[in-house]
């Protein structure tokens, strides 16, 4: 072997000590992560299908199959049913976060990012930023599928914007959420199945598939004044295809910034002390 | 103790537990530069956490550790661009290719695209991985990603390089491509600290060795040095197919040191090293009317030296615990 050749100089590493610096530096190594982990979604595409399929699968079940035994005044079933899938399932897309970073882990890299002068909040960011593209091509399927089935968007352009924003900033926040769940896991599996455990109860006790008032109480309830993602649900309805709502856009939408504002720092802080063994 | 300018790596009372259990209880450690030290104990023994703690991963319960005069947990942002680490898992992004990889790893360390790319290129070649560079890097064999992790460890061309068993499970050629490497390494003056479970490894590659048991350093010194205060030096004597065992030991009793071994036809009989000691027995035996098949003076391995300390043999402590799916520590 001949020796390793020396690092030009003006080429040594970088440590940031001011707080530009640090800005900058941070901005960069969370962009070389999101880099690295968009690279790998067209060479796994194994991932996206698993996440994809039963999405589709709960469109085409509930719109051919339950669809006719639910009663949605006002509305047809399949423009009631589609955005309350679509908040489904990208919360249960927004696993991928937690899985990629259980993997990364496995495989060592977390050691290897933290060994390295980089920062702190870059790999769960660089991640988290990457799987709002996932998300966006798991939404594009669904809603294609959805206009197969007869969903039509009956809506402005802007307001359908606007769901789609509202839509991208909930997957964000569960990407969140599942970085930190994974990080406390030790294999990419449990990532795999941690989130299924309390999202599917979640998405189903909401105004998703069924209107809330034909459940039982407590169900109700829950449903309808307490569960986060009946706000989503109904925000996304209201946008799409225009049913009339309150204040609950805004009230999604806080919800929505409030689980990154809290999970956030706690998922960035569970990064600093994370363990592969 | 070298003073700090010669010591690349300093620890004093290092100090881990996880939980109930005592990772390391009060390690200290001297390395000088240039030198290969390697940290050698059977699995949970303390060796990966000593690495973890040096490579600012983990922080000490107690004691300090220092790293080219750099604080392991006060400036740990600065240490980290003076060290490489290349581990038994070889982090690799396996859906980026070779190339990728250490591009990346160079952008990490805050090179510049094109620096990032020609390092990436040159390390490449130096691994002999040109060639699958552009592979993705799940297409690579077990010796191809160590090459690639090895090389990723040396983007910044550290000064300090941990190595946390770097050949477990590699094939005998990988392994000697390995050790090659790491030699090369120590040549243009990088400081090693390797840990590992294999003796061999340790007796190949090390200047300083310590032996490290239950998280405590229990012997420290060079391979020569362990094996001639630990280690048994013997004369071992194959019989002849006539001879009678109880009369070969009885004509070896008076020179030997402590109790004989036999097995078969063999028997190991430890000594005293001294001058002449092999034409004694070769004499002693000739007296007695022992035939001989064959006759030879052991050099102590660095086994003995686990043994006698330990009390356990290192290697055969290691399939125990993966046998019994114990995880490294």
């Amino acid at each position: 072997m001949a020796a390793v050749p020396a690092i030009p100089s003006g080429q040594e590493p970088l440590v940031a000590t001011t707080f530009a610096e640090k800005l900058r530096l941070g901005i960069s190594d969370a962009l070389v992560i999101t880099r690295r982990s968009l690279l790998r979604v067209p060479r796994q595409p194994e991932l996206l299908l698993g996440f994809t399929i039963q999405p589709v699968m709960f469109v085409l079940l509930f719109r051919y199959v339950f669809g006719g035994a639910i009663q949605t005044p006002g509305t047809s079933y399949v423009d009631f049913l589609l955005p309350g899938i679509l908040v489904q399932s990208i919360a249960f897309g927004s696993t991928v976060t937690g899985v990629g970073i259980a993997a990364d882990m496995q495989q060592g890299l977390i050691d290897r990012f933290r060994s390295l002068p980089m920062a702190r909040s870059a790999v769960l960011a660089g991640r988290t930023i990457a799987d709002i593209a996932t998300n966006w091509l798991q939404l594009a399927v669904m809603i294609a599928v959805g206009y197969v089935v007869g969903f039509r968007f009956s809506t402005s352009v802007p307001d359908v914007s606007a769901g789609l924003a509202l839509l991208t900033l909930v997957g964000f926040a569960f990407s969140w959420l599942s970085a930190l769940i994974a990080m406390g896991l030790s294999s990419v599996e449990a990532a795999q199945q941690a989130s299924f455990i309390w999202l599917f109860p979640l998405t189903f006790v909401s105004s998703a598939f069924a209107p809330p008032e034909t459940m039982p109480e407590p169900l109700r309830t829950f449903a309808s004044d307490i569960n986060p993602f009946s706000l989503w649900v109904d925000s996304l309805r209201h946008l799409f295809v225009g049913t009339p709502i309150g204040d609950e856009v805004w009230q999604g939408l806080i919800w929505a910034v409030g689980i990154i504002v809290v999970f956030g720092p706690l998922a960035v802080w569970r990064y600093r002390k994370v363990s592969t063994r | 103790m070298p003073d700090a300018g010669e010591t690349a790596i300093l620890t004093e009372g290092l100090r881990k537990s996880y939980g109930q259990v005592l990772a390391l209880d009060g390690v200290d450690l001297a390395i000088a530069h240039g030198t290969v030290f390697g940290l050698l104990g059977p699995n949970g023994a303390g060796k990966t956490t000593c690495v973890r703690i040096l490579t600012t991963l983990l922080e000490p319960d107690g004691g300090r550790a220092e790293v080219v005069g750099l604080d392991v947990v006060r400036d740990a942002a600065v240490l980290r661009t003076r060290i490489g680490l290349a581990g038994q898992y070889a982090a690799v992004d396996e859906n980026l290719t070779g190339v990728e990889n250490l591009e990346m790893i160079g952008r990490l360390y805050h090179l510049t695209r094109v620096g990032a790319r020609a390092r990436a290129r040159e390390l490449l070649e130096l691994f002999e991985l040109t060639e699958a560079g552009e592979r993705i890097a799940k297409t690579y064999s077990g010796g191809m990603r160590r090459r690639l992790d090895l090389a990723g460890a040396l983007v910044a061309r550290p000064p300090v390089l941990f190595l946390d068993e770097p050949t477990t499970g590699l094939d005998p050629r990988s392994r000697q491509g390995m050790w090659r490497l790491i030699d090369d390494l120590v040549e243009e003056g990088t400081t090693v600290l390797l840990t590992t479970q294999y003796l061999e490894e340790a007796d190949q590659l090390a200047d300083q060795i310590a032996v490290i048991d239950q998280g405590r350093v229990i012997a420290e010194g060079t391979s020569d040095e362990l094996k001639d205060s630990y280690g048994r030096e013997r004369v071992e004597v194959v019989l002849g197919e006539t001879a009678d065992r109880a009369v070969a030991l009885r004509a070896l009793a008076a020179m030997s040191s402590g109790a004989p071994e036999c097995e078969g036809r063999t028997v190991r009989v430890p000594i005293r090293p001294r001058p002449g000691i092999l034409a004694e027995a070769v004499r002693r035996l000739d007296e007695a009317g022992v035939e001989l098949e064959d006759l030879e003076l052991h050099r102590p391995t660095l086994d003995d030296v686990f043994l006698s300390l330990t009390g356990h043999a290192a290697e055969e402590r290691e399939e125990e615990e993966q046998a019994s799916g114990a995880s490294a520590g």
